[in-house]
Parts: C-alpha cells; sequence; structure tokens
C-alpha cells in the first residue's frame, strides 16, 4: 500500500485550525486515507476525533496510506499540507 | 447605613442575608434576582419512549447534525475571535463522520438514542484524555456536544441559559465555552459559578463583555430562583437578602462607575498626587493597539517568538519583534523578560529532558544552565532593538532565586550595553533576599501568580485550592512588602505585575506597601486608577498594615476596606 511520511511543520501542532484544514483536505480526496504516528494504529484522516487523538504536534513524523488508483495524487497532497505551517497560513 | 467607600458593597448581615465568597474574577456591581441555569441532568430525566432500533439511530444521528448546525450558527454571532474559533471546532466536531458511526451503531445494538449519544461521545471522549496536552482540552468539547446532541433528540431547548423574560443574576455549577458566548450582557447583570478559576473560560470571557462575574463560589448551589442578590464582581462577594431600594441604589452605583472608568485617563497616582507608574502586559506589538492610556509597558512577554518552533528564532527575526514594541512606545517605559520556558512550558529546540515536577524544575532564568546561547542571543538581539530605536529598554530575568544567579545575568546583560536590569521575584527565596539581589540589579518586578504557587504550595491549575492562591493571602503581602521595603532602602522601583496588580482593591494597599509601579492587561488599568486616585498615601499606607495583619484573605479585605 503507497505511504508517506512527514514531519508536522505547523506550529500549534495537528491540533485546532491545522487539524480542521487537514482533515477537510483528506475528506475531499477520492480515496479514503489513513494516518498513524510511527507504528501506532492507522485511523481515518477524515475523522477530525481520530486525528486528534493522535496527539501529534509539531515536529511528530506521521505516515499517510490509502489504496486504489488515486492513492499516490492523495497522498502527494495531503503529504504536502502538512509539511506546511498552516497557522502562518491566512 | 454608612454611605460605604467607592467601589464596594457594604458586607452586614441584615435581614436574614448571608454573605458568600468566591473569587472576583470580573469587576463591576450588580443586583437582581437569581436565575438558575440548568444542569445537564435534566437531559436524562423523563421516559423516552424508545421505537425500532433503525429509528432510535436516525433520531440520534439527525440530532448530532442539529447540534452541529446550531454550533455553526453561534459561532457566525460570536464577535470575539477566540470565541468564534472554539465554537467553530466544536461544530465541526459535533458532524464528525466517526462520531456518527459509533452513535448509529450504539442505537443499532438496541440503545437508547440518548444513551446512544452518551456512549458515543464517552468513547472519543477518552481518547482524546489519553492523548494528553492541548488535545485533552477538547474533551470538555464532547461534553457539550453530548448535552446539545440529547437536548435535540428530545425536542429541548439546547441552551441551558434560563429565559425568564427579565435582566437576572445567572447561577451555574460552570459554564461551556458555547454557554458563555450566548450570554447577552443587556440581560445578564451578573455571572456566579460554583466551580471555575481565575482564567477559566468563564472568568475570560465575562471580563471581556464586562459582566461582573465571581466564580469558585461556594454555596451558589444553593441560591434558589428569584432570591434577590447583590453581586460584586471585584471583591468575589455575593450577598443575599437585597431589598427593591437597595438593588436600586446598586444598578445606580453601577452605571455610574461604568462612565467614568470610560472617562479614565492619566497618570496613576493616590490623591495627594504619589505616583505608581501603571504600565500593561503585553506579548507582541499588537496588543499595544489599545484606546487604554498607560505609562508604557511593565510586562512584555517574549514567548511568543519561541513557540512551537524546532530551533530558536534568528537574531534579525528577534531584532525585528523587539523594534516593532520599541518604536511604538517612544519615551514610554518597557520592560522586557527574557525568555520564560523550560520544562513547565516546553520548547521542542531546547532539547530539556522531561521532568516528574516540572513546576519546580529546569525553567525561567534556570534554562541558562542547559542552554546559555538562546539566552545571550536573545541579549544581543535586545540589544541591538534598543541600539536601532534609541530606545533605553529595561530588561528582566523570569523565576531567580539566587544572588548568583542575578549577578550572572546582569553581567550578560550590562557587557551588551543594556543598563537596565532586573528581574522577577517569584520565588519566595528571592523575596527574601530582595535586600542582596537589588545590590546587582536595578529593579525588581513581582509576578505574583507564581510568587501565590510556591508561597502558599498550590498549583496554578488546582481548581479546588483556588482560595489558597488568593493574592490577598497574608503571606503573600508579607513578601511583597519585603521585596517594596528593600526597593524603598536602595532607592530602586519594584513593581507588580500578575493578577494581583489589576485588582482594584489590592491597588492601593499594594501602593501602601511600597509597590512603584503596577503592570496589568489594558482593560484593568481604568478601574486601578480610578481605585489609586481615590485615596491619599497614608491611606493607603494604613491599609497595607491592616492586611499584613490580617489571618486570612477575607479579614485581610474587609481590614483594607
Amino acid at each position: 500500500m503507497p505511504e508517506r511520511t512527514v514531519v508536522i511543520a505547523s506550529r500549534t501542532g495537528l491540533h485546532a485550525r491545522p487539524a480542521k484544514i487537514f482533515v477537510e483536505a483528506a475528506a475531499r480526496q477520492g480515496t479514503p486515507v489513513r494516518i498513524r504516528v510511527g507504528d501506532g494504529k492507522p485511523v481515518p484522516a477524515h475523522s477530525i476525533l481520530a486525528v486528534l487523538s493522535l496527539g501529534a504536534t509539531h515536529g511528530t513524523e506521521v505516515t499517510l496510506d490509502a489504496d486504489g488508483p488515486d492513492a499516490d495524487a492523495a497522498l502527494d497532497s495531503l503529504a504536502q499540507l502538512l509539511a506546511r505551517d498552516l497557522d502562518a497560513d491566512e | 447605613m454608612n454611605e460605604p467607600p467607592e467601589g464596594r458593597a457594604p458586607v452586614t448581615e441584615t435581614s436574614g442575608g448571608v454573605t458568600l465568597r468566591g473569587l472576583g474574577v470580573s469587576p463591576g456591581l450588580a443586583a437582581g434576582p437569581v436565575c438558575r441555569m440548568e444542569d445537564s441532568t435534566r437531559l436524562l430525566d423523563g421516559h423516552w419512549a424508545a421505537a425500532e432500533p433503525h429509528v432510535e439511530a436516525g433520531t440520534a444521528v439527525r440530532a448530532l447534525e442539529q447540534a452541529s448546525r446550531a454550533l455553526a450558527e453561534l459561532a457566525e454571532r460570536a464577535a470575539e475571535p477566540e470565541a468564534r474559533a472554539i465554537l467553530e471546532a466544536q461544530s465541526f466536531i459535533a458532524a464528525d463522520p466517526l462520531l456518527q458511526e459509533s452513535v448509529r451503531a450504539n442505537a443499532l445494538d438496541g440503545m437508547h438514542a440518548p444513551d446512544a449519544i452518551t456512549a458515543a461521545c464517552a468513547h472519543h471522549r477518552e481518547a482524546l484524555v489519553t492523548a494528553g496536552g492541548y488535545f485533552a482540552e477538547r474533551a470538555a468539547d464532547l461534553d457539550d456536544i453530548r448535552n446539545r446532541a440529547i437536548a435535540a433528540a428530545r425536542n429541548l431547548p439546547m441552551s441551558a441559559i434560563p429565559d425568564p423574560g427579565h435582566p437576572f443574576v445567572l447561577v451555574a455549577d460552570d459554564l461551556s465555552p458555547a454557554d458563555t458566548i450566548t450570554l447577552d450582557p443587556a440581560t445578564v447583570l451578573a455571572v456566579i459559578t460554583e466551580k471555575g478559576g481565575p482564567t477559566s473560560h468563564t472568568a475570560i470571557l465575562a471580563r471581556a463583555r464586562g459582566v461582573p462575574a465571581v466564580v469558585a463560589c461556594r454555596g451558589a448551589r444553593e441560591l434558589r430562583d428569584g432570591t434577590r442578590v447583590a453581586v460584586d464582581g471585584a471583591l468575589g462577594e455575593v450577598r443575599t437578602g437585597v431589598g427593591e431600594a437597595e438593588a436600586a441604589e446598586v444598578r445606580w452605583r453601577s452605571a455610574e462607575i461604568r462612565a467614568r472608568l470610560r472617562a479614565s485617563a492619566g497618570p496613576g497616582r493616590t490623591a495627594d498626587g504619589h505616583p505608581v507608574k501603571l504600565l500593561l502586559n503585553i506579548g507582541s506589538a499588537a496588543d499595544l493597539d489599545t484606546e487604554v492610556s498607560a505609562e508604557g509597558v511593565g510586562l512584555f512577554r517574549t514567548e511568543f517568538l519561541f513557540l512551537d518552533r524546532r530551533s530558536a528564532p534568528e537574531m534579525d527575526e528577534q531584532v525585528a519583534a523587539y523594534e516593532a514594541v520599541f518604536r511604538a512606545l517612544p519615551g514610554d517605559r518597557v520592560v522586557v523578560r527574557t525568555l520564560d520556558a523550560g520544562t513547565d512550558k516546553p520548547l521542542p529546540f531546547l532539547g530539556l529532558p522531561e521532568e516528574t515536577n516540572p513546576a519546580l524544575g529546569v525553567r525561567g532564568l534556570r534554562v541558562v544552565r542547559a542552554r546559555p546561547d538562546v539566552l545571550d542571543t536573545q541579549l544581543d538581539a535586545i540589544a541591538a532593538a534598543a541600539r536601532a530605536t534609541g530606545v533605553r529598554p529595561w530588561v528582566m530575568a523570569p523565576m531567580v532565586t539566587t544572588v548568583a544567579e542575578v549577578a550572572d545575568f546582569a553581567r550578560r546583560a550590562r557587557s551588551r550595553g543594556i543598563v537596565d536590569v532586573g528581574a522577577m521575584v517569584e520565588v519566595p527565596a528571592a523575596a527574601l533576599r530582595a535586600s542582596r539581589l537589588l545590590a546587582e540589579l536595578d529593579f525588581l518586578s513581582i509576578g505574583t501568580n507564581d510568587l501565590s504557587q510556591y508561597t502558599c504550595a498550590v498549583d496554578r491549575q488546582h481548581g479546588e485550592l483556588a482560595d489558597l492562591l488568593d493574592p490577598w493571602q497574608p503571606a503573600l503581602l508579607r513578601l511583597v512588602a519585603e521585596c517594596a521595603d528593600a526597593g524603598r532602602r536602595a532607592g530602586k522601583p519594584v513593581g507588580v505585575c500578575g493578577e494581583a496588580a489589576a485588582d482594584p482593591l489590592l491597588a492601593p494597599v499594594l501602593a501602601g506597601l511600597g509597590v512603584t509601579s503596577l503592570s496589568m492587561s489594558a482593560l484593568s488599568v481604568p478601574a486601578v486608577r480610578e481605585a489609586l486616585a481615590g485615596r491619599t498615601l497614608a491611606e493607603c499606607e494604613r491599609a497595607a498594615r491592616s492586611a499584613l495583619e490580617a489571618d486570612d484573605p477575607a479579614e485581610a479585605r474587609s481590614r483594607a476596606g
């Protein structure tokens, strides 16, 4: 299954506004994407509660995975999002 | 009845009335009938006519959707950006597909809709609590979402704020963010909560709206609907047994005080002209965008530059941020506090190991032991910004304990051309050695929040022990007096920043103890200015002596009045 590993760049971590932006973007993908921290249990990236419960702070390494024909495109766009400081965007 | 001092309600035990005491977190006077907030158990009362599982599932999911929509509508109406962000996040959580899925699964397993909602919220709440830190803070959101969804399922009003059709004093156990935001200052005269602390959501939003508030008020639960009470949001007092004539007088005085505060301006001084500088606590240049007139900045917190960084901010970035503040304050005093972080407020780039008791660990100036480079770069940047702007900033270290520490800090600062060097007194050991510290320094600033925590051995966040964090604790005032005396003998300024400086009743006591400046958020300045202007220095000194002789905060307050 294709995967992308990326470091959370947002200053507040995957919390508050950055978490919301990420979850909304994940929900727009054509394929279900999962996210995990380290060897932890993968959770659906389109659920804000699941994403918050990862407890991913600034600098945490997370891994995204997805299946299907659109997987690579979806993973690339979400990984790019996490690599940006979403607190800085206005 | 004697005329009470300005801004204070009289404390009398007349006509069967009693006085409840809590923490006054939003100053102001109010009088009116109590109306109690319905508590969430109302939602579980009563019969629930259970339907087929798939019907229950539909009801439960629709209820969640209604809660989400209602929260989104509240967010749109919210004036304060913080409030809007909190409500938008809650609305988004209520619409979470996993939450809906758990609710549906619970109902299909045979639970009634309210139980299905309760169980699903409890499950996800647990996961957030396990994630810890600021993720755990969102757990309370799920409680509010649960209550709103169950109310929707039962066709009850989602807001538990009562609507008796006349202005009232709201009494609650605690208030959720959504409830606090929907408070209408035109109908809610004051807020009293049994729980909560000085930094709770209720306190912050009530202050922002100018609604008098008393939190951590023991006995508030016993107040009955319709009881007429007088509330003093500065003293933290709630009095029952108030007659209509007296209530009218309180309302009249409240309006008069509000009008006077709006017109307040000028430097801080006592009635006979003794100066006490009124300064602002700020986190960045943006906080200087206020209508309030003050005499400079007494606490410029520099942490914002360092938060959530993988490496320390570059020199240039720091210089620019300091310059922005210095340029906004030409000719005024500005006191810069160097980075106050450590294991209590962890910053990844500091690379400090976790500690079992961060409040007693490597924090404040102690970080210099591990990372002297961070302090040196910051002092370089402050000195460069001073040169570029021609401003002469005062610079102080947080959380000092010993003379050797401050001597080292002063040497580092002065070698860079910083002239006015000071330290924050937050540790009792530092207060007890104030004279010796001032032999090495030019000024002291007392941080009463931490000094309370260390003097009375109470965690600052401990809601149950909030009374021990009361800045009127005589032991805390004794340490403030120790510092002020040392300052007087040395002819050097000793200021106070922290919640105590913003208490209009405490301000004259602090001035009487010999404190030379008070630093607070802009909102608190007018009331403190008026409180000082109402007393001569001799009266302030008398109040200070009385407060020091008291055995507890309540006695200190009444003696000082």
